[in-house]
C-alpha cells in the first residue's frame, strides 16, 4: 500500500482537459522524464519551474477530458507530482491514472477545502486528505472493490500476469 | 427490466444472460485497435507483463500509422517503426501504414473491421466512432490497450445509458455535425460521462452512414463511454459489402431502462458553431457572424469529418470559386480510399483550384501535430472536434468548430460566415 503523501496544492479550474495537460506536440516523446518537462504546459506554462517535487494539483470537475493519450497521467506523475485531487474525472484519464500509478482522489469537498499553497497530506490507503494549513480532513470516494484490487495488486500489469499464469495451469 | 443496445453487446461479450449499470465484467473483444502514438507505449507495456510473449489473435488487432505520419520527424519515424516492426513480429494482419490506409476511425469501417453487436476497443478516444455501426466501441489508454492485446478481454464498468430522440428534418446546409454540435452543447463536456449514448428518432434513421459516423464521433465530447445507433438496412449493406464476416445484430428492449431520456427536434436548427475554448460552448451560427471575426485557417478533415460525402459539400461549394485572399485552406481527405475517391470524382481538383492545399490522410492538423498547426494569435475554424486551448498549436490561437459546408462558406469570405447565405445567393 503507497505511503502517506505530502505536498503543496496548485488548484485549478473545471474541464482540465488532456491537451493543456501535454500538448499533442509532444505526444511523441518515449522519454518520461522529457515528458515531464511539459506537464500542464497549455495550462500553465510556469507549473512545473514553480512546483516541488511531491506537490499536489487540486482541480475542479472533469479533470482529463478529451484524448486517451496515456502520456496524460505519465506526464504529470514524471513531473514530480505525487497526486490529483479533483471534484470528479473523465472517464480515460480515471482509467489511466490508476494503470500507471498516479494516485487520484475525488473529493469535491476536499476541491472546495483548500488553496493553491496550502499544505497537503494524503493517505492513498483510505483516501484521506488533510489540509493542514487550514486543519480540516477530508474522506475521498472509496475504488469500487474491484479497481481498489487492481490498485493493491499494483496496477493492470500485475493482473494480466495473474491472468496469462491461471491459463497456463 | 430490459436491456439497453450497450446493455445488449456487453452482455453477449461477457457470457451474462443480463447486465446491469454499474456492474464490473470482463468482456471478449473483437477487435483491439492503436495507432503509432498510442501502440509504441502499448508494445512497452506489453514487453513488460511476465508470459506474455504473443498477442491474444493476429487476426484481431488493428495497427494504423496515422497521428504523426507522414513521419513529422525521427522521433515519429521512429514510433511509426517501432509498430511496423511489432506488426511484423505478430503476425498483424490488419496493418495500415502510411499509403495504404489513413486516418483510423475512417479506414477500419471502409476495411470492414467493423460489424454491428460487435465490441471494439481502441487506443484513441474517438474509437467511439463505430458505434455509428451499432457496435459498442470506446477509447482506452495504452495500459488498457496492452491487456486487450494479451488476454483477448477488457474490463468494463457497465455504464448507463442516456436515450436522445431526434425529431425533424434538417433545414437547408443543416448537417450531422450541427445536430451533433448542438447535442454536445445541451449535455455539456462531461454531460454524458461514464455513460453511453444512444441515438434514436426518425432524424438519425434518416441519416446517411457518414452522418451517423459524424455523431457517434463525438459522442467523447460529452464524456461518453461510447455513442451507439441500431443498426438498420443501410448499416448492414455497408457492412455486408466490405466483409463476410457473420455479425450478430442487437436491439434494445422496449422496456430497458434509461437514466435519461432527451427529445431533440432539430425542425428549426441553424448551423451550429461550437466556440472557443470547449466543444459544448456551442452556438447557432446568426450568433456567432460578426463583420470582424474573420479566419486565418480553414481545417476540412479529420475522422469526425474526413469523408467523401463532406469533400463533396466543400467542393459544391467552392466550385468555380476562390478562397479568400487573406486565409488558407487545408483539406485532409479521411483515408486513402477517400482520396482516390475524391481524385476519381474531381473533388480533389476543384478544391485544388479553389486554392485548397490538399494533404494526405492524417490526424496532425486535429491534433496541433503537424500539416497545419495554427501560430500565435490565430484563428480557425475547422470541421474537427475539439477546441481545446492549444489543441491545433499554439495556446494562443481560437478554434471554431463547423460543419464542412459552414468552415466551405467561411473559406469564401475570409470570416465565419452562415452557409445558408451562400444558399440565398445561389452559390
Amino acid at each position: 500500500m503507497e505511503a502517506t503523501l505530502r505536498g503543496h496544492a496548485h488548484k485549478y479550474g473545471k474541464n482540465v482537459d488532456t491537451d493543456v495537460i501535454i500538448p499533442g506536440k509532444y505526444c511523441n516523446i518515449v522519454d518520461q522524464t522529457e515528458l515531464g518537462k511539459h506537464a500542464l504546459e497549455g495550462l500553465d506554462p510556469e507549473y512545473v519551474s514553480r512546483m516541488k517535487s511531491g506537490d499536489i494539483i487540486v482541480a475542479d470537475t472533469n479533470f482529463g477530458c478529451g484524448s486517451s493519450r496515456e502520456v496524460a497521467p505519465i506526464a504529470i506523475k514524471a513531473s514530480g507530482t505525487a497526486a490529483v485531487i479533483a471534484k470528479s474525472f473523465a472517464r480515460i484519464f480515471y482509467r489511466n491514472a490508476l494503470n500507471i500509478g498516479l494516485p487520484i482522489f475525488e473529493s469535491a469537498e476536499a476541491v472546495d477545502g483548500i488553496e493553491s499553497g496550502d499544505e497537503i497530506e494524503l493517505e492513498p490507503a483510505s483516501g484521506i486528505v488533510r489540509n493542514l494549513t487550514r486543519g480540516t480532513e477530508y474522506r475521498a470516494a472509496e475504488f469500487p472493490p474491484f479497481m481498489r484490487s487492481l490498485i493493491d495488486a499494483g496496477g493492470l500489469v500485475p493482473y494480466v500476469e495473474g491472468r496469462l499464469a491461471a491459463a497456463d495451469r | 427490466m430490459g436491456m439497453t443496445l450497450t446493455e445488449k453487446i456487453l452482455a453477449r461479450h461477457a457470457g451474462l444472460p443480463r447486465v446491469e449499470p454499474g456492474q464490473i465484467i470482463n468482456a471478449k473483444v473483437d477487435l483491439v485497435l492503436a495507432n503509432e502514438l498510442s501502440a509504441a507505449v502499448a508494445i512497452g507495456v506489453m514487453r513488460k507483463i511476465k508470459g506474455a510473449s504473443k498477442v491474444f489473435d493476429p487476426g484481431k488487432i488493428a495497427l494504423v500509422a496515422d497521428h504523426f505520419v507522414p513521419a513529422k520527424d525521427a522521433q515519429s519515424a521512429s514510433l511509426a517503426r517501432l509498430m511496423k516492426d511489432f506488426a511484423a513480429e505478430q503476425k498483424i494482419e490488419h496493418f495500415f501504414d502510411v499509403g495504404r490506409g489513413g486516418i483510423e476511425h475512417v479506414v477500419l469501417p471502409e476495411e470492414g473491421l467493423v460489424a454491428p453487436g460487435e465490441l471494439i476497443v481502441g487506443g484513441d478516444s474517438h474509437t467511439c466512432t463505430y458505434g455509428a455501426f451499432g457496435a459498442f466501441a470506446t477509447g482506452m489508454g495504452s495500459t488498457d490497450v496492452a491487456a486487450a492485446f494479451v488476454l483477448g478481454e477488457v474490463w468494463l464498468k457497465v455504464p448507463a445509458s442516456i436515450k436522445l430522440v431526434y425529431s425533424g428534418t434538417p433545414g437547408p446546409m443543416v448537417y450531422a455535425k450541427d445536430i451533433m454540435l448542438r447535442t454536445v452543447g445541451e449535455l455539456g463536456i462531461d454531460g454524458a460521462t461514464y455513460r453511453a449514448i444512444e441515438y434514436h428518432g426518425t432524424t438519425v434513421d434518416e441519416l446517411s452512414i457518414t452522418g451517423r459516423i459524424t455523431m457517434a464521433n463525438m459522442a467523447i465530447e460529452a464524456g461518453a463511454k461510447n455513442g451507439i445507433f441500431h443498426a438498420d438496412a443501410k448499416t448492414i449493406a455497408y457492412v455486408k459489402e466490405r466483409t463476410d464476416r457473420p455479425f450478430v445484430v442487437e436491439r434494445a428492449d422496449a422496456d430497458a431502462l434509461y437514466e435519461r431520456v432527451i427529445e431533440i427536434d432539430i425542425s428549426a436548427l441553424e448551423p451550429q458553431v461550437a466556440c472557443p475554448h470547449t466543444p459544448d460552448n456551442v452556438h447557432p451560427i446568426s450568433e456567432v457572424t460578426r463583420d470582424d471575426l474573420r479566419v486565418d485557417q480553414v481545417f476540412i478533415g479529420s475522422c469526425t469529418n474526413g469523408y467523401i460525402d463532406d469533400l463533396r459539400i466543400v467542393a459544391k461549394i467552392l466550385e468555380g470559386r476562390q478562397i479568400a485572399s487573406n486565409l488558407r485552406v487545408i483539406v485532409n481527405p479521411g483515408s486513402q480510399k477517400v482520396w482516390m475517391q475524391a481524385a476519381q470524382e474531381g473533388v480533389l481538383t476543384t478544391l485544388a483550384a479553389a486554392g485548397c492545399a490538399v494533404n494526405t490522410p492524417g490526424c496532425g492538423a486535429c491534433f496541433g501535430g503537424h500539416m497545419g498547426t495554427l501560430g500565435d494569435g490565430e484563428r480557425a475554424i475547422s470541421t474537427t472536434n475539439r477546441n481545446y486551448v492549444g489543441r491545433m498549436g499554439s495556446p494562443k490561437a481560437e478554434i471554431y468548430l463547423a460543419s464542412p459546408a459552414t468552415c466551405a462558406a467561411s473559406a469564401l469570405t475570409g470570416r465565419i460566415t452562415d452557409p445558408r447565405v451562400l444558399e440565398l445567393a445561389g452559390v
